[in-house]
């Protein structure tokens, strides 16, 4: 690691913080899609779902929504990375004297940035919506580290597609069944009302353990194993998505 | 240092190839020390991918090339240290203003007083009035020297210049010649890559030419002009060239 690696990764996420604020359409479009389904879900078809627990139907599916919320705002992280590649700027930047990964890391932390600042405001629409939870402090902690490590992880796998895509459409389509991934999960109905085998899936895919762990967490009920499913997962898609993005940078930058 | 002496770039038997497509078949030159190198070429010859050996952005299948001294595959940090890359195509960050571009790099290459260098790189390329506004909105010539004026940032001895006036209007490309030349005075090498004869002709000490993966020619323009018959004596009215005529309705003192 280069001995600039700190300073120069600070100042690249500066530069793309920038981009953010002066195109806070990014984080206000990553918000309104799930903000939308939410007021679809508990409006339209909520009086029609049975979760089987009689607090408000926003209360159960948060969670699920805040997944999707990063899944979406995740492209974003793509298409950044994709335009400095097409722009020359990319090539700019590891022609200098310059650690040569700050350029990812500083695209990474600002998708954690943009993605928290997303789902802070989805949670409070959902407030408004009449969402309520009696999570204590550390609780929420301990929600928001989740959310931390699924976007990290979420995050890496974008990366791939921004550094390897030839069009702008194929840097941004991967996020497309990560947004899919929830709707078979138990975020929105509970796994029990499936058919076998999409039960089968629903149950044993990432996305059910997480929403399970954080709902768990804001409705104050034991946490179980689920919290621990839920991060070997994150952070064993971290770990594979990281591997594979940083193959793909050497490659590129070869 | 032994580095003084050598020459400032030295390229022996470099070979690349995308697939099947054999670019370059063995390329060998030499750029002395604060002169002026062009290399000529026609769409494709491989003078983008000459630079980006030269400028660590890709690795060489066969034969060695050194930069200030340092080989480009196992000292590629110290490359990095001495050079500086324009590519073809302008490499700035659109959304940043020009100043904001500039006090980047100046950070990026850790750099006092990003601040000031900023200030005298816009005065110098006649950008102070554009610079605190948004690169998107420059036109191609000003992105042109924002782009070169990025590149001089830290005066590294060795500059790499990818067809720096291709799309610029005749003023432009003069202003950029004046550049190139105060650079060569201060010491600076320069290895220019261009399609057009007159800026080798204007601008390079000496001018080699790439053709078909190898460099068949390589001399001073006096040398080359010798490898053809000698000039016949021939009367013609002296008419004014486009450019001369250009030039003088636009008016400029350039
Ligand atoms: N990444 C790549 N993959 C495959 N082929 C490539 C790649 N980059 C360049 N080429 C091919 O290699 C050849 C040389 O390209 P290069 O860009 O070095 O030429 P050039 O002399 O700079 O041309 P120009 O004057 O058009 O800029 C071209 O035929 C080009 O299509
Ligand atoms: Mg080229």
């Amino acid at each position: 690691m280069s001995k600039h690696f700190f300073g120069d990764t600070t100042v690249l996420l500066g530069r793309s913080l920038r981009h953010i604020t002066r195109s806070p359409d990014t984080i206000i479009t990553t918000a309104i899609m799930p903000i939308a389904m939410m007021l679809m879900f508990v409006y339209v078809f909520g009086g029609a779902i049975r979760t089987g627990s009689d607090s408000s139907y926003v209360n159960y599916m948060l969670p699920g929504i805040l997944l999707i919320t990063v899944a979406s705002g995740i492209a974003y992280t793509a298409y950044r990375l994709f335009m400095d590649m097409k722009g020359g700027i990319f090539e700019r930047f590891q022609s200098m004297p310059t650690a040569r990964s700050s350029v990812l890391w500083a695209h990474v932390l600002t998708s954690l940035v943009a993605n928290l600042i997303s789902l802070v405001v989805v949670t409070l629409v959902a407030l408004l919506m009449g969402f309520r939870s009696g999570a204590g402090v550390s609780a929420w902690l301990a929600v928001a580290g989740i959310l931390i490590l699924f976007t990290l992880a979420l995050t890496w796998i974008a990366v791939i597609p921004g550094l390897s895509a030839k069009t702008m459409e194929g840097a941004s389509a991967f996020s497309y069944p990560l947004i899919f991934l929830p709707f078979l999960s138990s975020a929105f109905v509970p796994t029990a009302t499936m058919p076998g085998p999409v039960r089968f899936f629903a149950e044993n895919q990432p996305v059910t353990s997480i929403v399970n762990a954080i709902r768990a967490l804001f409705t104050g009920t034991p946490v179980g194993t689920d919290i621990w499913i839920a991060l070997a997962w994150c952070v064993g898609i971290l770990v594979v998505a990281y591997a594979f993005a940083m193959r793909t940078y050497r490659r590129k930058i070869s | 240092m032994t580095t003084q002496q050598a020459p400032a770039i030295q390229v022996h038997g470099l070979e690349k190839s995308y697939k099947e497509l054999h670019v370059l078949r063995g390329v060998d030159f030499e750029v002395a020390r604060g002169s002026i190198f062009a290399l000529l070429g026609s769409n494709g010859a491989g003078k983008t991918t000459a630079v980006k050996i030269l400028s660590t952005l890709l690795k060489a299948d066969a034969g060695t090339a050194r930069v200030n001294g340092f080989d480009v595959a196992t000292q590629a940090a110290n490359v990095r240290e001495s050079i500086s890359l324009t590519g073809q195509f302008a490499a700035v960050d659109e959304i940043l203003s020009g100043r904001e571009n500039l006090v980047l790099v100046a950070r990026l290459r850790h750099l006092k007083n990003p601040g000031k260098i900023a200030d005298d790189l816009l005065e110098r390329f006649s950008l102070t009035d554009a610079g605190g506004r948004k690169a998107a909105t420059y036109s191609g010539g000003m992105r042109r020297r924002l782009d070169i004026a990025m590149s001089l940032i830290g005066d590294p001895p060795i500059i790499f210049l990818d067809e720096p006036t291709t799309g610029l209007d005749p003023q432009a490309r003069i202003e950029v010649w004046q550049a190139v030349r105060e650079l060569a005075d201060q010491g600076t090498t320069v290895l220019l890559t261009t399609q057009y004869l007159d800026e080798a002709e204007q601008l390079a000490d000496r001018i080699a030419i790439l053709h078909e993966g190898r460099i068949i020619v390589n001399g001073t323009l006096a040398e080359l002009k010798q490898l053809l018959p000698p000039a016949k004596v021939e009367y013609v009215e002296k008419q004014p060239t486009l450019e001369d005529v250009f030039l003088t309705l636009v008016g400029t003192k350039a």
